[in-house]
């Protein structure tokens, strides 16, 4: 977002204050801060982390976003970057590293194994898509996305970032909080306790 | 002396900083955003910085560079468009993580295969990008596109309409291949009329 | 190409008479040894032929011969051709084979995935847990009985796919819309999961000790599988006495995306671009591996062309490799990514040349049986010249003047992590692992493949084993690996660069390949059965990241806590490869 669309909120500023006043609304504000400072989980899956990795350093430079400051705990990061092929074995750790990050959170899938199950999908131990757990924001295609097309697709995040309203958005609603899902469990294949009463009643 | 190796390590990096701000001067400004400076910032020679300033700036691109797939189509004399995809299926079948799936046209009163794609789908939360469809293709058909920004909110599954691109496209992002293939095509063609002119 | 292994002259029926037969099987060689004498043989072959290194150990399922089939790959440290040999047991529940621990050491982890994948339980093995999969898994997933979840077809291509190919996503099919599948009778809400009560159980075999009347503790801890220095998706999980670690044992399986099921699935083709993603940083080396093991089925050349073009990209991987791993070993070691990112530049201008010749960064997919993909385009020659002739050589030399003596460097890595040489080569060790520890065995003077016997290059070695040799080992042979490439670009001759047309169906004549490779991690290897259909009956990969973690434990038990990550940075491994 440019400086100057923060600065245009459609009031008229008087002439003899002009340049000591600046009007904004608070959405803008708001967002401007959060979307070019959006901290990412330090987590690599497969190869498109190393992709990611590539995206960090000196060429393509994640900090010209604000985005260099990858945290190793969830409880500090805003942004789950789903960089790989996800499977069954890593399903609980990756639902319960979602629910411990705080609001509000993005989910990133990067590359066609996390977006829906890319060229292992017909394996026994991987996952169709990680949004079949957890809701997912920006979808990157690509095996692997080259670090320009993992930037543009973090440049699509910050426009939905952009777009959000302090009023609608999903973290300051009243009620029950939605965000927390549960932790799918190892049995004899993958259970995901939403899906419990479908498995009971299916016949072999 | 003790701390001298870090000394050391401290004076590459020192070293590293310089070298920057000498090539700033050297280049005049000329260094960002000139496709000269980014050629020079991709070459044996680059010094100091190294960013690319994605989106502002880009990496070029080779001819050889692959990402999703995509169907060419020839122009018509009025303007319509000619796949030259011929749905022989080399393509789903060479296909590593089979995400290609196509069906063929059939002529509705004789019930013969019209050389027609009739729906042409790719997956492209399955594909890998390996490239195999466009290298068995008989037919120039199926090409690796060169367009890499497709982030999206949702899900991407390719048709035939977002798929087809056109001829000229394919001849702008790969010149050298494109000139090849049309060569050998024509000379294809010069052959199989001069023997047809032949057997009349 | 090499030429197959002369096993032949040393006769092996005399050493246990009756128990050891040759492989009579066409296309295939070496022996069969009978089940009960199997670890006898194994000693023998060891002590009295010099067989001292066991690199690979697999299982086959051969379904319509009611049999199950372990397959051995023995080596001499001192170089030469494969020995094989194999125990044949027949295909009803329990499957006992001996456990060959108590010999080789280095087949710990590579027996528990036999047990995981195939079911066969290894008699005497000391810690037989499931390693890919979890505890609790429905069935093994290798074997040829054994369908996943979303099962089309034996083999590919798919009939779904073409004249009538109207799109279906593999979740549709299934009837709870998602890739699972459930014995029958199933209910998920009296389902205790097992846990990782077998992991603790086999961490905690040793005492507490009392001191002045206070009991001493231990504590586990877990690494990972998220966790910023395990290098991807791997669990260390690691027993305390204080600081210092008691016991270890390496986690895995997080990243296991069932490449060899799916490659016994694909055509022999389309295996090769899912070889890319085993060793995701090093493509090219692996792409040369597969194709090597193939063009020995089909007993093919390659052109003169080809075999430099071969060369020179794999030993840019080399490069590209060993940039990434000592950059994370740096970190690991204490820096914060400085070095990293030095190192990740030159891999970029390297992944420029991979880019413009094969198409992708990391992906190349670029080698194909009788040769290579397409030549070199125009220019990237030059490039390549610029690179190997003038900036590398500087940039190596600027990362040996950065860290080597750095004091911080030096005193995490001198004596840490120590891999005596015979622990090495009892561990199956392999790779700048293996040469660190003095060793100095690298497949490409041991048993020269394509044309590296034409070069002039060192072996690397070092005497101390520990992780600060192996960084310089790592430093050395990318000095060595531009050497290669130099001599290579110079001896560059034109002409065809594949054998024939290209054909995206090859005929693979039935029998059994072994081929390998020097990658950067080790000796990767492809163990490809063919009976002569499209696709490979067995696809094996032998992952140098996966057994050089064998010694992992051995090489912590006894250190700091903090040296845990600065040991693995040190083996180097990728997840992609360990897991497959």
């Amino acid at each position: 977002m440019d400086v100057k669309d923060i600065n245009t909120p459609g009031y008229e500023i008087p002439e003899e204050i002009e340049g000591q006043v600046a009007i904004t609304t608070l959405d803008k504000i708001y967002n401007w801060g959060r979307s070019a400072s959006v901290w990412p989980l330090m987590f690599a899956l497969a190869c498109c982390g190393i992709e990611y990795i590539c995206a960090q350093a000196s060429r393509f430079d994640l900090s010209r976003f604000g985005m260099e400051v990858t945290r190793p705990s969830p409880r500090q990061s805003d942004l789950m970057l789903v960089s790989g092929t996800v499977t069954k074995k890593m399903m609980p750790t990756i639902v319960r590293l979602y629910n411990q990050m705080p609001e509000p959170k993005y989910v990133i899938a990067m590359g066609s194994c996390a977006s829906g199950g890319g060229p292992f999908k017909e394996g026994y131990n991987v996952v169709s898509g990680i949004d079949r757990y957890i809701p997912v924001d920006v979808y990157i295609p690509g095996c692997p996305p080259t670090p320009q097309a993992l930037i543009n697709g973090l440049i699509k995040l910050q426009e939905k970032i952009s777009k959000q309203s302090i009023k609608t958005v999903r973290w300051y609603q009243k009620g029950e909080d939605q965000a927390s899902i549960p932790v799918p469990i190892l049995g004899p294949d993958l259970i995901d306790p939403r899906k419990i009463p479908l498995i009971k009643n299916h016949e072999a | 002396m003790y701390g001298k190796g870090i000394l050391k390590g401290l004076g590459v990096t020192l070293k590293r900083y310089i070298d920057t701000y000498i090539d700033d001067i050297r280049w005049m400004g000329k260094r960002y955003y000139k496709s000269e400076g980014i050629a020079h910032r991709s070459s044996k020679d680059a010094r100091g910085i190294f960013t690319i300033q994605y989106p502002e700036e880009k990496v070029p691109v080779p001819e050889e560079f692959r990402f999703i797939p995509f169907l060419v189509y020839d122009d018509g004399e009025n303007g319509e468009h000619i796949l030259r995809c011929t749905s022989c299926g080399i393509c789903p079948k060479v296909c590593p993580p089979q995400c290609i799936w196509i069906t063929r046209t059939t002529n509705p009163a004789t019930g013969r295969p019209i050389p027609d794609p009739a729906e042409f789908y790719i997956d492209a939360d399955i594909c890998m990008n390996c490239g195999l469809c466009a290298e068995y293709c008989p037919f120039d058909a199926i090409k690796m596109d060169h367009d890499y920004e497709l982030a999206s909110f949702a899900r991407n599954i390719l048709n035939l309409q977002s798929l087809s691109k056109s001829a000229s496209y394919y001849e702008g992002i790969r010149p050298i291949n494109a000139t090849k293939e049309n060569r050998a095509r024509d000379a294809k063609l010069a052959a199989r009329a001069a023997a047809g002119v032949k057997a009349e | 190409m090499t030429t197959p292994a002369p096993v032949e002259t040393l006769d092996l029926s005399t050493l246990l008479p009756g128990f050891v037969t040759t492989d009579t099987r066409p296309g295939y060689s070496g022996w069969v040894v009978d089940k009960n004498h199997l670890v006898e043989f194994a000693s023998k072959l060891r002590d009295e032929f010099g067989y001292d290194l066991l690199t690979s150990v697999t299982g086959v399922d051969y379904l319509p011969d009611d049999k199950m089939e372990v397959v051995y790959h023995a080596f001499k440290t001192t170089g030469g051709p494969v020995l094989n040999y194999k125990v044949q047991v027949p295909r009803q529940d329990p499957i006992e084979v001996p456990s060959l621990v108590s010999v080789y050491p280095g087949v710990e982890l590579q027996e528990r995935e036999i047990w995981d994948l195939f079911g066969i339980i290894f008699t005497g093995h000391p810690d037989l847990r499931r390693i890919l999969m979890w505890e609790g898994f429905e069935g093994h997933p290798l074997r040829k009985d054994w369908k996943e979840a979303y099962f089309e077809e034996e083999s590919k291509p798919f009939k779904s796919r073409w004249p009538d190919g109207k799109i279906v996503q593999a979740e549709n099919n299934n009837k709870f819309s998602d890739n699972i599948a459930y014995p029958a009778g199933f209910d998920p809400e009296k389902w205790i999961p097992e846990g990782e009560d077998a992991l603790y159980g086999s961490l905690a075999k040793y005492e507490y000790t009392s001191q002045d009347g206070i009991k001493n503790d231990h504590i586990v801890v877990n690494l990972g599988p998220q966790h910023p220095s395990t290098h991807g998706v791997f669990r260390v999980s690691a027993v305390l006495d204080g600081e210092i670690i008691a016991n270890l044992k390496p986690v895995m399986g997080y990243l296991h995306r069932n490449h060899e099921k799916i490659g016994e699935r694909n055509t022999f083709l389309q295996n090769m671009p899912y070889t890319d993603r085993l060793d995701y940083l090093s493509s090219l080396s692996n792409n040369f591996g597969y194709a090597l093991t193939v063009e020995k089925l089909m007993n093919i050349e390659v052109p003169e062309r080809a075999e430099y073009i071969r060369v020179i990209m794999a030993e840019l991987t080399r490069i590209t490799n060993h940039c990434m791993a000592l950059g994370a070993l740096f970190n690991d070691l204490g820096t914060f990514f400085t070095p990293l990112i030095y190192l990740l530049e030159e891999r970029e201008l390297i992944l420029d040349i991979f880019e413009a010749v094969t198409g992708s960064r990391m992906m190349c997919n670029y080698f194909r049986f009788g040769g290579v993909a397409r030549d070199f385009p125009e220019g990237i020659l030059e490039k390549i010249k610029g690179l190997v002739f003038e900036r590398l050589p500087k940039k190596i030399d600027e990362i040996d003047r950065f860290m080597s003596d750095n004091e911080i460097i030096r005193s995490r890595g001198i004596g840490q992590g120590i891999l005596t040489a015979e622990d090495a080569i009892r561990f199956s060790a392999t790779g700048p692992l293996l040469r660190a520890s003095g060793v100095p065995y690298d497949v490409r003077r041991a048993d020269p493949y394509s044309i590296y016997d034409r070069f002039d290059f060192d072996i690397v070695v070092r005497q101390n084993g520990d992780i600060y040799d192996r960084y310089m080992v790592r430093l050395e042979e990318m000095r060595q690996s531009v050497r290669i490439i130099q001599q290579a670009i110079k001896g560059l001759p034109v002409g065809e660069f594949q054998t024939g047309k290209p054909q995206y169906q090859v005929r693979v004549p039935a029998g059994e390949s072994y081929g390998r490779v020097e990658s950067p991690k080790g000796e990767l290897a492809f163990y490809v059965i063919s009976t002569g259909k499209p696709s490979p009956w067995r696809y094996h990969v032998r992952a140098p990241s996966f057994i050089n973690l064998t010694p992992y434990g051995h090489m912590c038990v006894g250190q700091k806590i903090a040296d845990i990550v600065a040991i693995l940075g040190s083996i180097d491994i990728v997840l992609g490869e360990v897991d497959r």
